[in-house]
């Protein structure tokens, strides 16, 4: 029993670890909407912004991933489970 | 979705276990090494062929570097290929049925504790070790924890990044076959043979839409901002 509650809490608390996916989807609209400006007023620069987007694209999404590492861990190494 | 399975053990300090990254990442190795060894095979003054291949990425590496770091560091481009290519076959091999090396966190944090080790190396090379232990305590010592504390965070953020990324693909594209199975039964499930209605015909192609994503962007993408990262910093702690 105690068990089971504590596999179903680890599952929703995956869930709701995944909540934190929110915001790098938030910050990564605004980084590539100002790379579509930036392109839009110089195209000719095109290659160097996308590669600073995809850059900076990339960094703001590490909150995102450990939110991510979290959920995994709680799906499927169970830690919890272990200190009953 | 489970983690990569313990293939054999070496019978020596109470069995050391070999998994399945270990024995992918060889193949990949040994894959690069024949690469290698066939894209410079008898080389000519004028490039024809497989070795406009070899130069064309010998140049892209080295353009990148002399942007990145400045000309004056072009001694780091070897590295920095080599961690490309590495990187990128690593995460390409899902392409082939192997499970990607680059989906198990001691592969990518290996790589991040190399590039912590240069940051540190170069560091102390550059500025002395007085000037090194001076870099903790700007811009006023009150910040001397944080300083600390934002140095030993690197190599953490760089490998879950890279892990990260890759293993969510192997989770999700494991997620959306099972999905597929499921749905194929309910579909051909009213047939009487069971051999027929068992048949996943929904995972056929499309899996493949998601693959072009996970497996090809995703991984080019990731080695090049591991690259970028490992270039950035280890240039900030030689200027």
């Amino acid at each position: 029993m105690e068990r089971a509650i504590i596999l179903a809490a680890s599952a929703i608390g995956a869930g709701i670890a995944m909540i934190a996916g929110l915001g790098p989807g938030i910050g990564q609209g605004f980084a590539a909407g100002k790379a579509c400006e930036a392109v839009g007023r110089q195209p000719e620069a095109s290659s160097d912004i996308t590669r600073t987007m995809l850059f900076g694209c990339a960094v703001a999404e590490s909150t995102g991933i450990y939110s991510l590492v979290v959920a995994l861990i709680l799906l499927f190494v169970n830690p919890l489970v272990n200190m009953l | 979705m489970e983690g990569p399975k313990i293939i054999f053990e070496i019978p020596i300090f109470g069995g050391i276990p070999v998994t399945e990254t270990i024995v992918n990442s060889w193949i990949v190795i040994v894959f690069i090494a024949f690469l290698c060894k066939f894209l410079t095979w008898k080389m000519q003054k004028v490039p024809k062929g497989k070795q406009v291949l070899a130069e064309k990425l010998v140049l892209m590496i080295n353009g990148l570097v002399e942007q990145t770091m400045g000309k004056d560091k072009m001694r780091f481009a070897p590295y920095i290929g080599a961690l490309f290519v590495y990187s990128a076959t690593c995460s390409l091999s899902s392409l082939v049925g192997l499970r990607p090396p680059t989906a198990d966190l001691n592969t990518t944090l290996g790589w991040a504790l190399v590039t912590f080790a240069m940051v540190q190396y170069n560091s102390i090379r550059s500025h002395g070790i007085l000037g090194y232990l001076k870099g903790f305590l700007s811009p006023t010592p009150v910040m001397l924890p944080m300083n600390i504390v934002s140095e030993a965070v690197n190599p953490i953020s760089m490998s879950f990044r890279h892990f990260g990324n890759i293993a969510a693909g192997t989770v999700i594209t494991s997620l959306l076959y099972g999905a597929l199975a499921a749905a194929s039964t309910v579909i051909l499930g009213w047939i009487p043979n069971t051999f027929i209605s068992t048949i996943p015909i929904l995972q056929l192609g499309l899996p493949a839409l998601l693959s072009i994503y996970f497996d090809l962007f995703s991984s080019c993408l990731q080695a090049f901002i591991f690259c970028m990262l490992t270039m950035v910093f280890v240039a900030n702690a030689i200027d």
